[in-house]
């Protein structure tokens, strides 16, 4: 069973009617039981990056999906929950990430062209630059549905795959059991759903 | 590099999918989840559901039928119709819309796009116009495009996006319906005003019309068009593969074998 940490932030619904349609058992939940008993953890998440991390640290679902990660339950942060997962965020001010990544998460707007719109919102097509297991059916240049204004810096070899928007931004990044999505996998049509499938498999790793 | 987007528009009256011409001359068309799966199998990039019932009734047959296309689409819908309290927003977020789009609502009561970005962030608030030349002014046009609000187009875009509007749908009620092609010159003078995404609407009749579209002007992000795709007098699949050809940017579905 997946957990869908439900804190607070963003609509989860077509997130959890993406992994059913996939006949993947979830749960939308913020159940610290049913969190422990689950196999894996989606960590979704829109919005502010310093508002996020505050819910997190009230609902006390920070400690559960850092222990749960470390002791190898696959961890797959989705948008602002992939942003989470790294060790700090310059979005209105300074923010502590949760460190399960490494690297920082920092302003498009400073890093690309002005006649660039920010937010990076739309289907952009993939780079491929390692291996994951996400990746796997998934070509160079499937395009992907982004929506964020922030992005992952100085992630290595973390990241998997990035699409081109005046920077490279990391799409899609990895490090062992830790698994990050900039984009929105359930709103990715066959691309994504391809990613979600791979996720709720069994032998993901 | 980012794909312009192709969006379907699909009005919902009493649980059928229906288009008018100019505001008028209402006819059923076809049924909404099945439409909406062709569009997601097929490549549009975005969906828009329009709810245009009156009855109390209605309402809960469209948010049943939201609730079914959401369980099989699988590329961002946005909802609008009758969006004019933040609670609206929560009622058609929980049945799965990604963005909400408000028109007359925020002409009611500004604040509610402050309101719904605060609560729901700048990119779930859609701020769709429908907008008109008036005295040589771009004027919003308030009830289905019936009554002039007097309000300036331009600025009604420039604040909207100030109060927090993530997107804008910019319909040009003077091409709505002829199918002579977009309204480039309202576009591009909308264009100047925001930096925020633009869907333009209202004038699509064929193939070219998008193209030219995003030549002219380039800062537009996406085609939106209604009876064109629902009647394959512009097949959607088509109009994309035709659009790449071209060299405009495309998201194009992949064969898979």
């Amino acid at each position: 069973m997946i957990a869908i940490i439900d804190y607070g932030v963003g609509n989860l619904y077509s997130l959890s009617h993406s992994l059913s349609f996939l006949g993947i058992e979830n749960k939308v939940t913020r159940n610290p039981e049913e969190i422990m008993a689950a196999d894996k953890i989606i960590l979704p998440g829109v919005g502010a990056f310093g508002d996020a991390r505050q819910k997190l640290r009230e609902t006390g679902m920070d400690a559960l999906v850092v222990q749960k990660a470390k002791a190898g339950a696959p961890l797959l942060g989705i948008c602002l929950g992939m942003q989470l997962l790294f060790q700090k965020s310059y979005e209105y001010g300074e923010h502590e990430g949760l460190s399960l990544l490494p690297g920082e998460i920092c302003p498009l707007k400073e890093d690309i062209p002005g006649s660039l719109k920010v937010p990076h919102i739309g289907w952009n097509g993939l780079r491929i630059l390692g291996d994951s297991p996400l990746l796997r059916g998934i070509q160079e240049g499937d395009s992907v549905y982004y929506v964020h204004s922030f992005y992952a810096k100085g992630a290595g070899d973390a990241v998997k795959a990035a699409s081109e928007y005046g920077v490279m931004v990391p799409g899609l990044v990895q490090q062992g059991n830790v698994f990050g999505a900039q984009f929105h996998p359930e709103k990715s049509g066959p691309v994504g759903l391809k990613m979600l499938k791979a996720f709720g498999e069994d032998s993901l790793c | 590099m980012i794909a312009k987007r192709i969006i379907p528009c699909l009005d919902v009256r009493n649980g059928r999918v229906v288009k008018g011409t100019n505001f008028e001359g209402i006819q059923d068309v076809a049924d909404p989840v099945e439409m909406a799966k062709y569009y997601n199998d097929t490549g549009a990039d975005e969906l828009v559901f329009y709810d245009i019932t009156a009855s109390f009734e209605g309402r809960g047959l469209f948010t049943d039928i939201l609730k079914r296309t959401a369980a099989q689409v699988f590329i961002p819908l946005t909802v609008g119709g009758g969006i004019n309290e933040v609670s609206d927003f929560e009622r058609v977020l929980s049945c799965g819309a990604d963005k909400v789009s408000v028109n007359s609502g925020a002409i009611r009561d500004p604040s509610l796009i402050d309101r719904a970005a605060k609560r729901y962030g700048d990119q779930c608030v859609v701020l769709s116009m429908d907008v008109k030349r008036v005295d040589g002014q771009f004027r919003i046009f308030a009830k289905g495009g019936r009554v002039d609000t007097g309000i300036d187009a331009l600025q009604w875009a420039h604040d909207g996006q100030e109060r927090g509007a993530g997107e804008l749908v910019v319909n040009s009620i003077d091409t709505d319906g002829v199918k002579q092609g977009f309204d480039l010159e309202m576009l591009a003078a909308m264009a100047k005003q925001v930096t925020i995404p633009i869907i333009a609407s209202g004038g699509a009749g064929k193939m070219e019309d998008f193209k030219t579209l995003f030549e002219a002007v380039p800062q537009v992000d996406a085609g939106l068009a209604a009876s064109i795709f629902h009647r394959k007098e512009v097949p959607l699949p088509d109009l994309k593969r035709y659009l790449a050809e071209q060299g405009i940017p495309m998201r194009i579905l992949r064969e898979e074998k």
